[in-house]
């Protein structure tokens, strides 16, 4: 075998335990979208060209109360930002390849895939081949993310209508958030941003999203103890 | 502005972050505030979407218990911290959404 199978083989089986986690959060997505309104092609179409969980759960909510496009952007923006810090990270194991590499491997850099890598990368797995190794892991999980998504649309269909499914998107931020408050910072941020979106509700635009978040977030930042 | 073009603009946005430093690394470093404030972002954007949704019904609040989903999502918020499974939240949620309706 390969070196560079062998590496891709090793990406794909690292990043196997996260999948069984991805797909009903694939299938959730697809059946909310379709809920919130977007077409199955379009719910589809999100899952490649945006490729990334939260910020779509998100976009499919902000469509579905009409929010207006340039809101949503910079929602996505915002939610995605995390994205550079992954970058960031990755950038010097991957600073000697070509262009294209380099152009294929951030598509394919989500929470799941930075996760895996990272932890082989910094373990110092990053001559030879090891950009097969980021490709199997991504491949393995932009697969399950496309074929998780098209299950929950089909499965969409078959829902009765009088069923609450737009519930599901607030529960489903709700499981999101609530295991991730484990300290005073996180806490304090989820609450102000909530009190303050609450308090600003009536802005135009949905520009009180924006505010909310911005407040949630410099209050976690303040709160927390410098390193 | 169709869907369409929001989600390529979102989709390009988002590429555009995660390929912004693989590409200009060595030439910046992301700044410590920055990199340090990138945690709240989640809780925060989520939380300012949840809330009104509960507890707000066409734009003001409704915080008596003829609100089902507030206290639906009050029991998902339980059972979010003491399970911390998606799946079992979003089952409880919707269950506990579906079961005020019928009683009430």
């Amino acid at each position: 075998m390969s070196v560079r199978r062998a590496e891709f083989l090793a990406g794909l089986r690292d990043e196997f335990p996260l999948l069984v986690g991805v797909f009903p959060f694939g299938m959730i997505y697809g059946l909310l979208a379709l809920q919130a309104g977007l077409s199955p092609a379009a719910a589809q179409g999100m899952s490649s060209i945006v490729f990334a969980g939260s910020a779509q759960f998100i976009t499919a909510q902000l469509v579905h109360e009409a929010a207006p496009s340039l809101v949503i952007i910079l929602t996505i923006g915002i939610v995605n930002l995390r994205h550079m810090l992954y970058s960031a990270s990755l950038a010097p194991h991957l600073r000697e390849l070509p262009t294209k590499w380099k152009v294929l491997l951030s598509y394919l850099l989500t929470d799941e895939a930075y996760a895996v890598v990272v932890t082989r990368y910094e373990g110092g797995g990053t001559r030879g081949a090891a950009q097969w190794y980021f490709l199997g892991a991504g491949l393995a999980l932009w697969t399950t993310w496309q074929i998780s998504t098209a299950a929950g649309i089909l499965l969409g269909a078959s829902v009765p209508a009088d069923w609450p499914l737009d519930f599901a998107l607030p529960v489903t931020f709700i499981a999101i958030v609530v295991p991730a408050l484990r300290d005073r910072p996180a806490l304090a941020a989820s609450l102000s941003a909530g009190i303050v979106a609450l308090l600003v509700f009536g802005l135009p635009f949905k520009l009180g999203l924006i505010a909310a978040a911005l407040v949630g977030i410099a209050v976690g930042t303040l709160l927390e103890k410098r390193p | 502005m169709s869907i369409w073009l929001v989600m390529l603009a979102g989709g390009l946005l988002t590429f555009g972050m995660r390929y912004s430093l693989i590409f200009l690394f060595g030439r910046m470093r992301v700044p410590g505030l920055l990199q340090r404030s990138l945690r709240f972002v989640p809780p925060a954007v989520l939380s300012a979407i949840v809330l009104p949704d509960l507890l707000l019904h066409a734009g003001s609040p409704n915080l008596t218990f003829q609100n089902e989903r507030m206290l639906a999502g009050a029991i998902a918020i339980l059972a979010a911290w003491r399970t911390r499974n998606m799946l079992v939240t979003i089952a409880i949620g919707m269950a506990a959404l579906l079961l005020l309706r019928w009683v009430g």
